[in-house]
């Protein structure tokens, strides 16, 4: 085998180190030369690394400025985000359950595509159109969607049918007469552990009946 | 997950630099994130540096002609499904695509990344499990609990590559574009892939300092048929237990050319050069079909669990070689 491979079956990670030797003394990493490990966006040029950056989000039509850390989730931003003014993002709508990208509890929408909010970094949804499940409504108004929700009784605890109603708007934007199969395919990210499955597609039915 | 710097690329020459001499593991590339993520969050990987590959110009494109598919690697899984030439002239990939995960991941799921993910093996994926693809002594596997692990080509790590889009390409006879700090390079896309008695570690023959850029099909033969087949748990998205991809040049009932490639049963996808044989100038039947399906697991050696996918196989195969008839 390849002495790189050798290298890095043996080389000990900051995480391993710590836990092995039970002690919060790390010595720093060299980081590559051409990187500029902790500057900040604001003051870093095009291509370089930043850690942590201020950023612009379009949540619903409205202009955010947060600060997030490289890893910070665009989930973490709306559940948790506090703006540079010191205001709660406090979108809550969309759900943190399994945090990998497989129940759908997270489903919003990215310039109008279905994205799984923790499986995007904040960074990454900057200059982009968000909508969450907040931004359905017009005032008052519900969506077809979710009013269909409430005639067709399509959930029962209630805790994935955001993720459930942001995926029946956006099947329903690009496909106003989805068929059964069609339904099933569009909604087939989201995860219901009540089983209201056949709720569901009976109001995204009636609610394709509106658009 | 760890904190990491995050660089957006403005050129494969600077991500080539940038990868240069870090080996594996301090310095990733980031696309769709779907994969890397969740390593991320288990703690399997802990870069120091993501370099975000969106911001790389005119990678996503997907240009077919007389020439064939041209697939820049930042395109979307979703992208490729719904292209309608691919739809109609290169149907396996088509399918293959649709097959993958779920519309938030096909919507930012990239080809590239589809290519390079990582195993979804249990011990692999855990943290504290040591295991011989991260340099440990034993693949726990062997062993352990083996459902979801490899039938063919194990051999010492029986992890089975997840990718559904690799058999599908491969059976299309796909190349494979690479950049490296020397400039790029062209492979067949069947020669990137490894087995794990060739390097336990990785499923590929990248080098840490190569970005995967684009794949190259040759243009649909006339009278061809494809088909992706995709067994799976359930109903529910899920990666394969079992797929098979194939390509088939028919005439009537009668087939002048194979091409079947595996996925989920080997640590790399598996061309079944048996089932090639078995049904190449073959007026195609059930015994045919069925000696193809047979033929192709042959050599099979499953562990405690995964005996079931011997017989998947078998009859994906037979069900695509018949498909190709009708």
């Amino acid at each position: 085998m390849p002495d790189k491979e050798k290298k890095q079956g043996t080389s000990i990670s900051r995480r391993s180190f710590l836990k092995g030797v039970g002690t919060g003394t790390v010595a720093a990493t060299v980081a590559p030369s051409v990187l500029i490990g902790g500057e900040k966006a604001a003051d870093a040029q095009e291509g370089d690394a930043v850690a942590s950056a201020t950023i612009q989000l379009n949540i619903n039509g409205k202009p955010y400025q947060v600060e997030v850390e490289a890893r910070t989730t665009l989930l973490t931003v709306l559940r948790d985000g506090i703006d540079t003014s010191g205001n709660n993002v406090d979108l809550t709508g969309a759900k943190l359950i399994c945090d990998r990208g497989e129940c759908g509890g997270c489903t919003v929408m990215v310039d109008g595509s279905l994205v799984y909010a923790c499986m995007m970094l904040a960074m990454d949804a900057q200059d982009k159109q968000i909508t969450t499940v907040e931004g359905l409504a017009d005032g008052d108004d519900l969506h077809p969607v979710q009013e269909a929700f409430i005639q067709h009784d399509a959930l029962m605890c209630g805790f994935c049918t955001p993720g459930f109603v942001v995926s029946s708007a956006a099947l329903l934007s690009e496909n106003t007469k989805p068929t059964l199969e069609e339904i099933k395919v569009g909604l087939s990210g989201n995860t219901c552990r009540c089983g209201t499955y056949p709720f569901i597609f009976d109001a995204v039915k009636a609610a394709s009946k509106k658009m | 997950m760890e904190k990491f710097s995050y660089v957006n690329a403005t050129s494969l020459e600077q991500v080539t630099a940038l990868l240069s001499d870090s080996g594996w593991g301090e310095v990733m590339l980031i696309a769709g994130g779907t994969d890397l993520l969740a390593e991320l969050k288990e703690y399997v990987e802990t870069p120091k540096t993501l370099i975000n590959l969106k911001t790389l110009p005119g990678m996503d494109a997907i240009e077919a002609d007389a020439s064939g598919l041209k697939i820049g690697a930042l395109a979307t899984v979703a992208d490729i499904a719904r292209h309608p030439t691919i739809q109609q002239h290169y149907t396996v990939l088509a399918q293959a695509a649709g097959s993958v995960a779920t519309p938030q991941i096909r919507n930012v799921g990239t080809l590239g990344g589809n290519l390079c993910q990582r195993p979804r093996c249990w011990y692999y994926r855990d943290e504290n499990t040591h295991c011989l693809k991260k340099g440990g002594d034993i693949c726990y596997a062997v062993d352990g609990l083996s459902k979801y692990h490899a039938i063919l080509g194990g051999d010492p790590v029986y992890i089975v590559h997840p990718s559904d889009l690799a058999p599908a390409l491969i059976a299309l006879g796909a190349s494979l574009k690479i950049v490296g700090p020397e400039g790029e390079k062209t492979m067949s896309l069947e020669e990137f892939f490894t087995l794990p008695a060739a390097n336990p570690f990785r499923e590929n023959v990248l080098e840490p300092n190569e970005i995967v850029v684009e794949v190259q099909v040759p243009p649909a033969k006339p009278n061809s048929k494809s088909f992706y087949l995709k067994a799976r748990e359930k109903g529910a998205p899920d990666f394969a237990l079992a797929s098979v991809a194939a390509v088939f040049e028919m005439d009537g009932k009668t087939c002048k050319s194979a091409s079947v490639v595996l996925g989920g049963v080997a640590p790399a996808p598996w061309r079944s050069k048996e089932a090639e044989a078995a049904l190449t100038g073959k007026m195609v039947d059930d015994t045919v079909s069925k000696q193809a399906g047979a033929d192709a697991v042959k050599d099979a050696q499953p562990l405690n669990d995964n005996a079931y996918k011997v017989t998947l196989t078998q009859n994906l195969i037979s069900r695509a070689a018949m498909m190709a008839t009708s």
